[in-house]
């Protein structure tokens, strides 16, 4: 026991005196940064991939669309999220020419990474609505891009809710990973504390306490969100 | 009003309607019966288009509205159409569900033609003759405005006007319907298509909803309904429509079609039935 008091108060001094809490700071905004960013984009292209595959396949174009999307899908989850991760930052980058700064970088990985798995969410939450009524919308002379939009995708949302909330805690959980490309996170934050207070038990105990905590933080708004939503049921 | 030709329609390699000729005028109403499977229900989805006929044509106005280079949603605003299972969007409250449509449209309008006023004043720096602009005599808060009032107005008018706000998950097959009903008429619709309106409800409520249907018929309003409500069908209709296999079996007036069918297919209906 006295070995550990001695552990927490290495740790503090790192912390505290040497300025580690500013780490963890700009660690801590980061992850959320990349997490919610990412959703977000993901969300936005996830929304889009699952409505190009509901379309009524009539065209060449809606076919051809569809076959990009299938291909998307597949890449994305067909490779970890280190491996895109490494490829975008090392392979295509260099060969377009492009420097941009690594958190960037990750934003746009983990977007096009969520996108992938939010667009087959989505599917299943559009595909949830019943087709009346998107019939009840087209019937009364709006078109298919403003049902969608109005009716059909709001109803989805409200369905999926639960499981994008998942969406977003795997996405906080698999930020850990942002460091092989050299961006600060909190995983970096806390490892700098370690090596320089040559302990790491305390450090990456606090760090698995504040990702618990964001996770169940989230876990809460998702609560509130659904509660919210779900004032058109008949339940309340 | 509607005239149809020739109208056929399969899916895949069933072909459900046959070659349906019928010519519609304005203020008729036109009731359709006939056994499940006939093709009624998708004849009349046929009429505005939300099956695409696979043969013949549909005039609405003089327009050929089964033409797919016909921009189908501008057509659409002037044929209401009221479904079995009511329809109404789960997302919103009653009154919202009314002016959906109505703001959208007169919202899309609006922008419309502010973007071609841009670029008529953009093309008059130009031009010897100045074209004129498109009057704009409306803001967005008054096109809501306007959409409320007549919401409400309507509302009023089937006596829901407490249920505004209310969802639709909390009110009764019923009252569903009526508001379904005037949703389609908040679009001042030339044409009301009803198909089988009161099939999913329960009996009690099967009355306020044709009560309503009824008012409209005595306000002249065209329509077309499909149904099983043999009485009804009798009491409203100026004409019957009796569909079997794809075809229109026999048409009359209703007095003639009940009391004195012609066709042995409808005989055979009618004495099953009645």
């Amino acid at each position: 026991m006295d070995g550990f008091a001695r552990k927490v108060e290495r740790f503090w001094e790192i912390f505290y005196q040497h300025d580690g809490y500013k780490k963890v700071v700009t660690g801590l905004q980061n992850t959320v940064y990349i997490a919610v960013v990412g959703l977000a984009l993901g969300i936005l292209i996830g929304t889009l991939i699952a409505v190009i595959k509901v379309l009524p396949k009539y065209s060449k174009l809606t076919k051809a669309l569809n076959g990009f999307c299938d291909f998307y899908v597949g890449l994305f989850r067909g490779t970890p999220i280190v491996v895109q991760l490494l490829v975008a930052y090392y392979v295509v980058l260099p060969l377009l020419g492009l420097n941009l700064p690594a958190l960037s970088v990750c934003v746009i990985v983990f977007g096009l990474n969520s996108g992938a798995y939010v667009s087959e969410i989505m599917r299943g939450g559009i595909m949830s609505v019943d087709i009346g009524q998107m019939e009840a919308g087209r019937a009364l002379g709006l078109s298919y891009r403003v049902t969608m939009m109005k009716i059909v995708v709001p109803q989805a949302v409200k369905n999926i809710l639960p499981t994008l909330g998942n969406e977003f805690i795997a996405l906080i959980k698999e930020t850990s990973v942002v460091s092989f490309v050299g961006a600060s996170d909190l995983y970096t934050a806390f490892n700098y504390i370690g090596s320089n207070s040559y302990e790491f038990m305390v450090p990456y105990l606090v760090m698995a306490l504040i990702y618990i905590v964001l996770v169940m933080l989230i876990a809460l708004m998702v609560k509130v969100m659904e509660r919210n939503l779900r004032k058109s049921d008949r339940s309340n | 009003m509607i005239e149809v030709i020739d109208l056929r329609k399969s899916f895949g390699e069933i072909e459900v309607l046959k070659g349906i000729a019928i010519t519609i005028k304005a203020g008729e109403k036109v009731a359709i019966i006939g056994p499940s499977g006939s093709g009624k229900s998708t004849f009349l989805r046929c009429l505005n288009c939300m099956e695409d006929p696979t043969g013949g044509a549909v005039i609405f106005d003089g327009v050929n509205i089964s033409d797919m280079s016909v921009d189908i949603n501008v057509h659409r605003r002037r044929m209401g159409m009221v479904f079995q299972q009511f329809n109404l969007f789960n997302n919103k409250t009653v009154i919202g569900n009314i002016m959906l449509a109505p703001v959208h449209i007169g919202l899309s309008e609006l922008r419309r033609k502010k973007i071609k006023n841009i670029f008529i004043t953009i093309g008059n720096l130009f031009r010897r003759n100045k074209k004129p602009l498109y009057q704009i005599n409306s803001t967005p808060a008054k096109i809501r405005q306007e959409a409320r009032e007549n919401a409400l107005r309507l509302l009023r008018r089937i006596g829901l006007e407490d249920k505004a706000d209310a969802y639709p998950s909390t009110l009764s097959g019923g009252q569903k319907q009526r508001i379904a009903i005037i949703r389609a008429l908040a679009m001042n619709p030339k044409v009301m298509l009803f198909d089988e309106p009161t099939s999913a409800l329960d009996p009690e409520m099967v009355g306020e909803v044709l009560d309503l249907i009824r008012q409209l018929a005595d306000e002249g309003m065209t329509m077309v309904i499909v149904t099983h409500e043999m009485g009804f069908a009798r009491e409203v209709a100026t004409r019957v429509l009796f569909m079997d296999d794809g075809k229109i079996v026999e048409e009359n007036t209703p007095n003639e079609i009940f009391a004195n069918p012609k066709n042995p297919r409808t005989k055979e209906f009618l004495s099953k039935v009645l």
